[in-house]
């Protein structure tokens, strides 16, 4: 209790009218709690004070501050801009990018206290978490992005100029179609370095053009012959099969793929790598920056540094930010990351500070320890939403949250079940479930390519293992299988294989020449 | 820490990216129309309607999983339930509530209601009347006269009564000229007057009030006011489109319903594109009748067939009124191809006269449901199919189903070069 003995500051700002000097004195203010008495590691910070309107550009491409051009950044900049003109929705506070150094975007319509909400959510809460989780060191590269996504745009533009726009669109159209399955899910490469990516293009694409002509050069001669098991094998170690990252491998082994639009496959599947870790953190980084947020909001207050009227201002924020409706809710849409995100940081320093009974049982390694702050950034730095919630959910909260489990089979005609509620025999079940619904490996269908018909028509094959009678969405897989189709070069056939290994439905498609 | 003011960035960086989306929703809509033209009633046409954009023109698929199979979820604020509970599924929906987040969010921000102008706008986008200018009257502009206000001078045919009257009024009430009520009540006074001396002082009365009359006039020519206009030159092209249409016996109602949406087709074309266009309606049975938009579409008639009659009809509205000239004629007419046998000569006279004169005729011949729509063998088609040999410009085509009715339309007046010649 030493601190509140200091004598209390002077406020940073009065009101809610801001200007330069006040950012500053925001930003040097929640540095010094955010450094000194969280202990967060950050990357230095840059701050962009922006119009709504640049927000709204900066939204629909992917919140990227410099980015290629294609029409679907334009529709959804049109789709933003109606519901926001409407009054249907809000802009979002704030956009913050996982680069070095890192940028907050502050819109200029903010009063004083959302922007020092905005800066300790975004420049520390974020900025930390990029800078720390063992994804984001893992799979981006925070100094690079911002060079590589210039070499994008200006590589994207000649391509338009010397090959014309429109089989430029339609193979990114073909790439963007097929952006959820164009990232490694599993490390094993060498850490990521885009700044080398431009120098290596070019010797790159020379050495593999020869390599890869070796592969397509012999042409199939009379009836194929009948490739034993060996062959197969050969055939699919040489092509590098099965393979979960279709991208990664039509840029390889393609045949009929120019060689710029491979480069503009490899640029679409970098940025695809580069927002993987984000869709595997989003409760996780959302409940870290409204974690971090709070605090240091609540240590300015307690330090006088800002007023009980803007302090007021920044609890309804906060409130709205997270509340989660019941699920029986008109406003229930699924879980609020932020909302759920924000409750385990808090059990969790509830349970490391003052821990019950029950939690020194079901944590034993944190309960208790104390160092709330220490417990949470080695939480920060080591996890993800699916290990994050199976590990640190706890009866507390499931309890607060009144969670319960249904499970729904389409055979059970009287109706859904519900299997599980926030009682002793549920705790461990739910948990489980709710883990499951967060990892991306369990909720992204599985699809491999699993072979191609090099002897005969060159067909490709794709395999979807199907889980709980789940295929795949018709209308959507049919367009994509067409966008596929047309990159191969050949025909293409997806097989659905349900749980008893039988393929249960097939699909084709040919090429339309619309992109060679 | 670095601040950046980026506010005063260059606006619109995602323009190019919205003018790239506009510019394939265009395409797409295009599409849409069109196809929706192929299922829809022409009155339904005239309405616009709802468009739903094609799935691959906006669409951004990508692979997931659809409805169906067994599922889990995990929700909050349970108040009531009990493990082993078995909640009903809401009536209908196929698969369990709640419905995941996330899922169904489709194309359906991208669904249009186009009004009646939009919709033949993009309907009608690439069609276009061939060979309009014509002859001289390409560079011949002429002087439209447009009003243009009020003037205080100008010729005597063009005063604005209303506005002279107006302004004298004005004039008059604001210098108190004695009305003439007022003068004929004072004479009255006088007659009756029995005393010298009040009679005197009302004569010196009346004396200045007539004088003052005399001075402020009823009406001053400072009060006229004359209608001014300006003449705006304006390129003209004149341009005349005659619509014959055969109403005859032999006409079944399914070709003469083809015959009117045709003409509906064109009759909205023209109106839409050409403010300047004339339409004359000239329908026949074995007589010919010039007659209003009303009737040409709505109005019953049956009777035997002429078709000289009409071509006769349009002989004599070009001699009449439409100098050849001047005029860029255009004809369209309709038939099921049955004509009098022995009208066969005269009226293949009557056509090898008027085409000469016409830029383009379009002859568009109507079958029964079911019909084959290539070919004819019809005495008019044959006598038509003579001619075109010999004259341009006569383009011919037969319809028997009412989704032919476009195409064939589109077909007919569909933009050619200003080069290539009209070739049926």
């Amino acid at each position: 209790m030493t601190m509140t003995m200091r004598p209390p500051e002077r406020l940073l700002f009065e009101g809610a009218d801001w200007d330069f000097s006040t950012l500053q004195r925001i930003h040097d203010a929640c540095e010094e709690i955010a450094l000194g008495e969280l202990g967060l590691d950050v990357y230095p910070n840059q701050i962009e004070v922006i119009t709504s309107e640049q927000m709204l550009d900066a939204y629909s491409s992917t919140g990227m501050p410099l980015f290629y051009r294609h029409w679907s950044f334009g529709k959804h900049f049109a789709h933003h801009e109606t519901f926001y003109r409407r009054g249907m929705r809000d802009l979002a506070y704030e956009i913050v990018i996982n680069s070095s150094p890192c940028i907050s975007y502050l819109m200029e319509e903010n009063t004083a206290t959302m922007q020092t909400l905005v800066t300790a959510h975004a420049a520390f809460g974020h900025n930390h978490f990029f800078k720390n989780n063992y994804l984001f060191k893992l799979w981006t590269d925070a100094e690079g992005i911002l060079d590589y996504l210039d070499f994008a745009k200006g590589y994207i533009t000649r391509c338009e100029e010397r090959y014309g726009e429109a089989v430029v669109e339609r193979t990114l159209d073909a790439a963007h179609a097929l952006m959820s399955h164009g990232v490694h899910r599993y490390a094993g490469k060498t850490t990521i370095d885009l700044r080398q990516e431009e120098k290596r293009q070019q010797e790159r694409r020379a050495h593999e053009e020869q390599i890869f002509n070796d592969l397509w050069r012999t042409v199939p001669v009379g009836k194929a012959r009948k490739a034993g098991d060996s062959g197969l094998e050969k055939r699919r170690a040489a092509l590098g099969l099965p393979q979960d990252n279709i991208l990664y491998f039509l840029e390889k082994s393609a045949p009929r793929l120019q060689p710029w639009q491979r480069e503009i496959l490899r640029i679409v599947r970098h940025v695809a790598q580069y927002f993987h870790p984000q869709r595997q953190t989003k409760v996780m980084n959302e409940g870290t920056a409204t974690f971090v947020h709070y605090q240091i909001m609540n240590r300015l207050h307690e330090r006088g540094q800002i007023s009980d009227g803007n302090f007021l201002e920044f609890l309804k924020s906060h409130a709205n930010v997270v509340f989660q409706p019941s699920y029986d809710d008109r406003r229930f849409s699924g879980f609020n990351p932020y909302a759920l995100g924000f409750a385990m940081m808090q059990d969790i320093e509830r349970i490391v500070t003052t821990p019950t009974e029950e939690d020194r049982a079901w944590f034993p390694d944190i309960a208790g320890r104390g160092d709330a702050m220490a417990v949470l950034r080695d939480i920060w730095a080591n996890y993800r939403d699916e290990s994050f919630i199976s590990q640190f959910l706890s009866p507390n909260l499931i309890r607060q949250l009144r969670l319960f489990h249904l499970y729904d089979d389409p055979e059970q005609t009287e109706g859904v079940l519900v299997s599980a509620i926030h009682n002793e025999r549920g705790y461990l079940r739910i948990r489980r479930q709710l883990s499951r619904e967060y990892d991306i490996g369990w909720t992204d269908p599985a699809i491999d390519i699993v072979d191609v018909d090099l002897a005969g028509d060159r067909r490709l094959l794709l395999q979807h293992i199907v889980m709980n009678g789940c295929y795949l969405q018709e209308a959507d897989m049919k367009l994509v299988l067409q966008h596929l189709a047309d990159l191969w070069g050949y025909d293409v056939l997806l097989q659905e294989i349900d749980d008893s290994n039988i393929v249960a439905r097939e699909h084709t498609a040919s090429p339309r020449k619309i992109i060679q | 820490m670095h601040i950046v003011d980026r506010r005063l960035n260059p606006r619109g960086k995602s323009l190019e990216n919205r003018q790239r989306f506009l510019r394939r929703m265009k395409g797409a809509v295009q599409q849409a129309v069109k196809r929706s033209l192929q299922n829809r009633n022409i009155r339904d046409v005239l309405d616009g309607g709802e468009i739903s954009l094609p799935i691959d023109g906006m669409a951004e698929p990508n692979l997931r999983r659809g409805d169906g199979g067994i599922r889990d979820h995990i929700l909050p604020g349970n108040r009531a339930f009990v493990e082993g509970d078995i909640l009903p599924r809401p009536p209908g929906g196929k698969g369990g509530k709640p419905k995941d987040a996330g899922e169904g969010d489709g194309e359906d921000g991208f669904r249009f209601v186009l009004t009646r102008e939009e919709f033949l706008d993009v309907f009608l986008d690439d069609l276009e009347l061939p060979d309009l200018a014509k002859r001289r009257l390409a560079e011949t502009e002429e002087e439209t006269p447009f009003r243009a206000g009020y003037s205080v001078s100008g010729s005597p045919s063009n005063i604005a009564v209303g506005r002279t009257t107006r302004l004298a009024m004005m004039r008059r009430v604001a210098l108190h000229r004695p009305r003439r009520e007022e003068i004929e009540a004072l004479q009255r006074q006088i007659e009756e007057c029995e005393d010298d001396e009040s009679r005197l002082a009302l004569e010196a009365k009346l004396k200045s009030l007539t004088e003052k009359s005399r001075r402020i006039p009823y009406i001053d020519p400072l009060d006229v006011r004359y209608r001014r206009f300006e003449n705006e030159p304006k390129p003209v092209a004149k341009a005349v489109m005659f619509c014959l249409m055969d109403v005859s016996g032999s006409m079944s109602e399914h070709m003469k319903d083809l015959a009117k949406r045709f003409y509906l087709l064109l009759y909205l074309f023209l109106s839409k594109r050409y403010k300047k266009v004339e339409i004359v309606f000239i329908r026949h049975t074995d007589k010919a009748e010039e007659v209003d938009e009303e009737t040409f579409f709505y109005g019953p008639a049956t009777g035997g067939t002429l078709v000289s009659s009409a071509l006769a009809a349009m002989r004599a509205i070009i001699a009449a009124r439409f100098d050849p000239a001047e005029w860029n004629i255009y004809g369209a007419q309709a038939s099921d191809g049955d004509n009098a046998h022995s009208d066969g000569n005269l009226s293949g006279q009557l056509l090898r006269e008027i085409l000469p004169l016409c830029q383009y005729f379009a002859y568009i011949e109507v079958g029964e449901e079911g019909g084959d729509s290539s070919v004819s063998r019809s005495p008019l088609w044959m006598l038509y199919d003579g001619i075109r040999s010999e004259l341009q410009p006569l383009s011919m085509r037969k319809v028997c189903r009412r989704n032919e009715i476009f195409p064939v339309f589109h077909d007919l007046f569909q933009k050619r070069d200003a080069q290539s010649k009209v070739t049926p």
